[in-house]
């Protein structure tokens, strides 16, 4: 099966997920990102979902699951990237990703968590 | 004749009817990406693709999670020459739904989700029919219509 990329560059993991998402692979992914995070000491992780053309709700708890995931494991998690029409989308059918930081860009939501690692320490 | 002058919109751009099954997870993808080309070529906005596939892969996962598998229909479908849309049949003959209202009720689910794929599907799209009989299966059809 496919699997989807953690890079690791400072204290941050960036995943970007550039497939069309299976069931499988988003929950392999929650996997691998849990475990990368314990791994790496990391304080933020950013997913950049700029290619992907929908998040349903399926999807959309997934991403919501590795947030909280992640900060149990005392790392941010910032979603990046996502489209306008995904972001309507995902409102309509009643998913507003409660607790989950988001920013429009990668440069963008990095700025974010340095300041929401900032006022943790 | 030249074939060529033919007006765009008089070619069907697939042939439509289509039926895919959906038995895995990998048809489910199927589905969205079928759904999606159709969009395309029928020249829906981004927005309305967006919605349609949306709500296609929330019906295509409870075709599989709850109806045990089955088969969606895909056709495009024409009210007068300038509104078309696009029609989907989801069918299985799994263990169907009980209460059809809590079914379409945000926040019902019996399976992992979070329930607001009957219900936030019928959002996304202009028509929404939900069939199901306990026993028998659920078959849902929704129609979304380009907007002009």
């Amino acid at each position: 099966m496919e699997r989807i990329p953690i890079l690791k560059i400072g204290n941050l993991l960036l995943v970007t997920i550039q497939v069309d998402l299976y069931d499988r692979m988003a929950e392999q992914l929650q996997e691998d990102l849990s475990l990368a995070v314990v791994r790496s000491h990391a304080r933020g992780v950013l997913i950049d979902i700029s290619a992907l053309e929908l998040v349903d709700s399926f999807i959309g708890r997934m991403l919501g699951s590795i947030a909280a995931v992640s900060l149990v494991l005392d790392a941010t998690t910032v979603l990046v990237g996502m489209r306008p029409a995904v972001a309507i989308t995902l409102v309509e059918l009643g998913l507003a990703l409660p607790g989950v930081h988001t920013a429009l860009n990668v440069e963008m939501g990095m700025e974010l968590l340095r300041h929401v690692n900032d006022a943790r320490r | 004749m030249n074939p060529m002058a033919e007006p765009p919109q008089a070619r069907d751009p697939q042939p439509t009817p289509q039926t895919l099954p959906v038995q895995g997870q990998e048809d489910v993808v199927r589905v969205r990406q079928v759904v999606r080309s159709l969009a395309l070529s029928l020249g829906f906005s981004l927005l309305e693709q967006t919605k349609l596939i949306t709500a296609a892969s929330e019906l295509a996962r409870n075709t599989l999670v709850h109806g045990g598998g089955g088969s969606c229909v895909i056709e495009s479908v024409t009210a007068t020459p300038a509104v078309v849309g696009i029609r989907l049949t989801f069918e299985d003959h799994g263990p169907g739904i009980d209460d059809l209202e809590s079914a379409l009720r945000d926040g019902f689910s019996t399976a992992k989700g979070l329930g607001l794929g009957l219900g936030g599907s019928r959002r996304l799209v202009n028509e929404f029919d939900l069939w199901s009989q306990v026993g028998e299966g659920t078959r849902v059809t929704i129609t979304k219509w380009r907007q002009r």
